[in-house]
C-alpha cells in the first residue's frame, strides 16, 4: 500500500505542533491543511476541530504531529508517542524535520484491535535537496511495504481554484464516487472557515496555514454589495415597468408581432432585458456557472456600453452624423444610377447572350419602373433622415450592439427593392423550374404522384402531350432570360445578407463572448482548472517521492466552449450545400435570425 | 538512476529514450527527437525567397519580397511553437497516476494528468499509418458506469512514433509499477 501525504507548502517552515487534516480512507490518504501549534490544551484543540467541522462540513480530523525543533528541544520523541493516545486514530503520522539539515523524519503509528499502538512503519531520513521552493527531499529504508508519497500543493490556489469539467449537485449513485483529486481539491475549498484563524491572533490556539493578506479590501466590497442592493431594486422596478409595457394588448397584434420578431433591434432588446432580469434577482449565484454566468454578462454589458459610448462621442463630436446623412442620399442615387445602368446592359445583349428581346423587355421595364419608385422615396425622406440617423445614435448609449442591430434594421429598410427584385426574380425562375420539371416528366410519360409521394407511368392523351411539349419547348427557351435576371438580382441579395449576417455575428460575439472567465484565464490561471500536473522534486536515487503539484490551467479555447452565453443563434441554419441548392430551385434566403433555436 | 540510450522512430531517424527512476515508485521516460537541422531551414527558406524573386522579376513589386520575408518568420514562428515537438515525457507515479506532456521546440508545455482511478492498463497497439503497420504505446481508460469497459484509448509518444524496442523497454518499466500498486 502507498500512503499519500497532501502537504501545504505554506507549512514546510511551520513551528512543531498538530498535524489536522483529513483522511481520504477510501484512496489511502491524507490532506494536511493546518498546523496547531504547542502549547496547547488538547480540550480546546477538539472543540475548536469540532466547531470547524461544523462550519465546513469537512471531517476534519489530527492526522499526527509535526516537530521542527528549535535548539535546545530535545527528546520530544515519548512526548509525541503520547500524544497519539490523546487523539485515538487508526494512524498516527509523525512527520519531523531538522532544522540544521532541514531533514523530514516520517513515522506511521498504527492502532490494532487491542487499542495498542504499534510502529511498524517506515523510518525514513530525508536529506535536504532544496529544489527552488525550498522543499526537502526523502530518504527511504526500503524494508517496509507501506510506502509515503509527499505531495506538496500551494494551499491558496487549490483552494480558489474550480475543477473542470464541473460536477454539480448531488453525485450519481451509478457512477463512480469523485475521484481522489477532485475530493482533495473540495477538502482544500470547504475547510476555508479554517483558514480565518489569524497568526497574530490572541486565543488559546495558534496555528500555520494559508492566510489572507488582503482583509481590507474585502471591507470594501462588502461596501460596495450594499450600495448595490438599491441598484438591483431599481433595475428590478424599471424591468417590471418595461414588461408590463411589453405586456399591453396591442403589441401581441399579428402585423406589429411579426414585424419585432424580424427586427434584429426588437431581439437585441428583448434579450438584455432577459440579461437585466437575471442580475437584478436579489438572490445570490448557486454554484459556481452561474456565479460565471452572470459575471460574464455584467462584464460584456459593461464593455458593451463602453463601446457605445464611444461610438457616440465619435458620432457627435465633429457633426458626423450631419456628414453621413448628407452621404447617404447622393449614395442611394449612386446605387440607383448603377443598377439603372445594369438593367439598361441586360435588356441589350449582355455578354454578348442573344435573350429573348419581348421577354427581356418586359423584365427590364418592370425593374426601372421599380428603381425609380425607389429613389423618389428615398428623396422625400431625405429631410428626415438626419433627424432619424440623431435618434437611432442615441441607442448607442445602451450599447454597440444596439447600435449594431439598429444599422442592421436601417439596412435591411433601404435595400428593400434589392429584396424585391430578388423576390420577382426568384418567384419567377422558381415557377419556371417547377414548370420546366413537371413538364419534363410528362415528356417522359410520367407523373408525380401525389398520394404516394413518388413518380408514376401515366398513359396521356395526343392533345395533352402536344400542349405539354409545346409549353415545354416555350418555357425552356425562355428560361435564359429569367435565369440571368435572377442570377444579377440573387448575388446584390447576397451582398446585402453578407453584411447583415457580419453584423448580427458581431453583435452575437460581444452578446456571448466570455469575458469574465477569459480574464480570469489570463490573469490568474489557476482559477479555472483543467487538472494537476507533477513535478519530481528530488532527484537523488533511492530516495522517497516528493512531488510538487502545480494546477494545469484550462485551455483558451475550453473557457470559451464552457462559458459562452447562452445566445440566440444567428449563424446561418443551412450547411453551404443546402444553401447552393437553394439557391439553384429559387427558394428565398434570409439573414434573419430565428427566434426558437436556442443552443449553448 | 538515469540511462541514456539511442533508437530510431518508424521513419529510420534516429531517437533518444531517457529513463529516469525516482524511486521504486515513480519513473519518468523522455523520449528526445533531435533538433531541427539548419540544413532544412535554409533550403526552406531559400525555396520560399526564390518563388518571391521570381514573381518579383516579372511583376516588379515589391510588396512580393517584403511578404515573403514576413511568411518565412512567421512560418517559422508557428513551426517551432505549434508542430515541432522538442521532447515527450511520460511521468508514471504509483497509486497516482501517468502524466504524458509534450514540450515543443519554443518551450511551450502540454500536459495532461490521467488519475489511476481512471486508468485500466498500459498497453503496446498496433495500427495501419499509410502503407505500413506501426506499434504504439497507449493508456486504455475505463468507462465510469462499467469498470471492465474501455471507454477510450490515449496514445502515447505521438509525435515521435518510436519503434518496438523502445516501447517495449518502456511498457516493461511501466507495468512493473502499476503492477506494484
Amino acid at each position: 500500500m502507498v500512503l499519500k501525504i497532501f502537504f501545504p507548502q505554506c507549512c514546510n517552515r511551520a513551528d512543531s505542533g498538530l498535524l489536522v487534516g483529513r483522511w481520504i480512507s477510501s484512496q489511502d490518504s491524507a490532506v494536511v491543511l493546518a498546523v496547531i501549534h504547542y502549547p496547547f490544551i488538547p480540550g480546546h484543540v477538539k472543540q475548536y476541530i469540532q466547531q470547524m467541522q461544523a462550519k465546513s462540513g469537512v471531517e476534519l480530523s489530527v492526522l499526527g504531529s509535526w516537530s521542527l525543533p528549535k535548539d535546545g528541544q530535545e527528546g520530544m520523541e515519548s512526548f509525541l508517542r503520547d500524544l497519539s493516545t490523546i487523539f485515538p486514530q487508526e494512524r498516527w503520522l509523525q512527520i519531523n524535520r531538522e532544522v540544521g539539515k532541514m531533514g523530514f523524519t516520517c513515522q506511521v503509528l498504527q492502532r490494532d484491535q487491542n487499542g495498542r499502538v504499534v510502529q511498524r512503519e517506515t523510518k525514513k531520513k530525508n536529506e535536504k535537496v532544496d529544489e527552488g521552493a525550498g522543499e526537502a527531499g526523502g530518504d527511504e529504508e526500503e524494508q517496509e511495504e507501506e510506502k509515503v508519497i509527499f505531495v506538496h500543493y500551494e494551499q491558496r490556489k487549490v483552494m480558489l481554484s474550480q475543477l473542470h469539467p464541473i460536477e454539480n449537485g448531488v453525485p450519481d449513485p451509478k457512477t463512480a464516487p469523485p475521484s481522489e483529486l477532485r475530493q482533495m481539491f473540495q477538502t482544500v475549498a470547504n475547510s476555508q472557515p479554517l483558514f480565518f484563524l489569524d497568526r497574530y491572533d490572541d486565543g488559546p490556539l495558534k496555528s500555520t496555514h494559508w492566510q489572507t493578506e488582503g482583509r481590507e479590501a474585502s471591507i470594501i466590497v462588502e461596501l460596495l454589495k450594499q450600495a448595490l442592493i438599491p441598484l438591483c431594486m431599481l433595475i428590478g422596478w424599471l424591468l417590471s415597468v418595461w414588461t408590463w409595457v411589453c405586456n399591453i394588448r396591442i403589441f401581441s397584434l399579428y402585423p406589429l408581432r411579426f414585424l419585432s420578431s424580424k427586427l434584429s433591434t426588437c431581439i437585441q432588446l428583448s434579450y438584455r432585458t432577459e440579461h437585466m432580469r437575471l442580475l437584478s434577482s436579489p438572490k445570490p449565484a448557486a454554484g459556481h456557472m452561474q456565479f460565471m454566468r452572470k459575471a460574464n454578462i455584467v462584464v460584456s454589458f459593461l464593455v458593451d456600453v463602453a463601446l457605445g459610448m464611444l461610438l457616440i462621442w465619435w458620432l457627435y463630436r465633429d457633426n458626423h452624423i450631419t456628414m453621413l446623412a448628407n452621404m447617404l442620399v447622393p449614395a442611394a442615387d449612386h446605387v440607383a444610377k448603377e443598377l439603372d445602368e445594369l438593367l439598361q446592359w441586360l435588356m441589350g445583349a449582355p455578354a454578348g447572350l442573344k435573350m429573348n428581346r419581348a421577354l427581356d423587355q418586359v423584365l427590364g421595364r418592370f425593374f426601372l419602373y421599380h428603381i425609380h419608385l425607389w429613389i423618389s422615396y428615398i428623396h422625400l425622406m431625405s429631410p428626415f433622415i438626419e433627424g432619424i440617423l440623431w435618434y437611432g445614435g442615441l441607442s448607442a448609449c445602451l450599447g454597440l450592439t444596439f447600435a449594431l442591430s439598429l444599422l442592421s434594421d436601417m439596412v435591411a429598410l433601404l435595400t428593400f427593392h434589392i429584396y424585391c427584385f430578388y423576390v420577382y426574380g426568384a418567384r419567377l425562375y422558381c415557377l419556371k423550374i417547377y414548370g420546366l420539371s413537371s413538364l419534363w416528366r410528362l415528356f417522359r410519360g410520367k407523373k408525380w404522384n401525389v398520394l404516394r409521394q413518388r413518380v408514376d407511368s401515366c398513359s396521356y392523351d395526343l392533345d395533352q402531350l402536344f400542349i405539354g411539349t409545346l409549353l415545354f419547348t416555350v418555357l425552356l427557351f425562355l428560361l435564359p432570360t429569367t435565369a440571368l435576371y435572377y442570377l444579377v438580382f440573387t448575388l446584390l441579395r447576397l451582398v446585402v445578407v453578407l453584411f447583415q449576417g457580419v453584423l448580427h455575428l458581431s453583435v452575437d460575439f460581444i452578446n456571448s463572448f466570455p469575458l469574465f472567465a477569459m480574464g480570469l484565464r489570463i490573469t490568474k490561471p489557476y482559477r479555472l482548472a483543467e487538472g494537476v500536473k507533477f513535478r519530481v522534486l528530488c532527484e537523488e536515487p533511492g530516495t522517497a517521492l516528493h512531488l510538487l503539484m502545480e494546477i494545469n490551467p484550462l485551455k483558451c479555447s475550453a473557457v470559451v466552449q464552457t462559458y459562452r452565453t447562452l445566445t440566440y443563434s444567428c449563424y446561418p441554419k443551412d450547411s453551404w450545400a443546402a444553401l447552393v441548392k437553394k439557391l439553384f430551385v429559387g427558394e428565398l434566403i434570409y439573414p434573419w435570425r430565428h427566434k426558437t433555436t436556442k443552443t449553448d | 538512476m538515469m540511462e541514456d540510450e539511442s533508437f530510431t522512430d518508424i521513419n529510420g531517424k534516429s531517437i533518444s529514450l531517457d529513463c529516469q527512476s525516482h524511486s521504486s515508485l515513480c519513473s519518468e521516460f523522455i523520449v528526445s527527437v533531435p533538433k531541427v537541422s539548419i540544413g532544412k531551414v535554409m533550403v526552406y527558406t531559400c525555396c520560399v525567397w526564390l518563388l518571391a524573386y521570381a514573381v518579383f522579376f516579372f511583376t516588379e513589386n515589391t510588396a512580393v519580397l517584403s511578404s515573403a520575408i514576413f511568411i518565412t518568420l512567421v512560418g517559422m514562428m508557428l513551426h517551432i511553437h505549434f508542430v515541432k515537438v522538442d521532447h515527450e515525457s511520460l511521468l508514471v507515479i504509483g497509486s497516482l497516476g501517468i502524466q504524458v506532456s509534450s514540450s515543443y521546440a519554443s518551450g511551450r508545455e502540454t500536459t495532461t494528468f490521467i488519475e489511476m482511478s481512471k486508468i485500466k492498463d498500459i498497453v503496446i497497439n498496433e495500427a495501419i499509418y499509410m502503407h505500413q503497420i506501426i506499434y504504439y504505446l497507449c493508456v486504455l481508460l475505463k468507462e465510469p458506469s462499467d469498470p471492465d469497459a474501455v471507454s477510450s484509448v490515449v496514445p502515447l509518444f505521438q509525435s515521435s512514433k518510436p519503434r518496438l524496442n523502445c516501447l517495449v523497454k518502456v511498457y516493461k518499466s511501466c507495468q512493473e509499477i502499476i503492477s506494484k500498486c
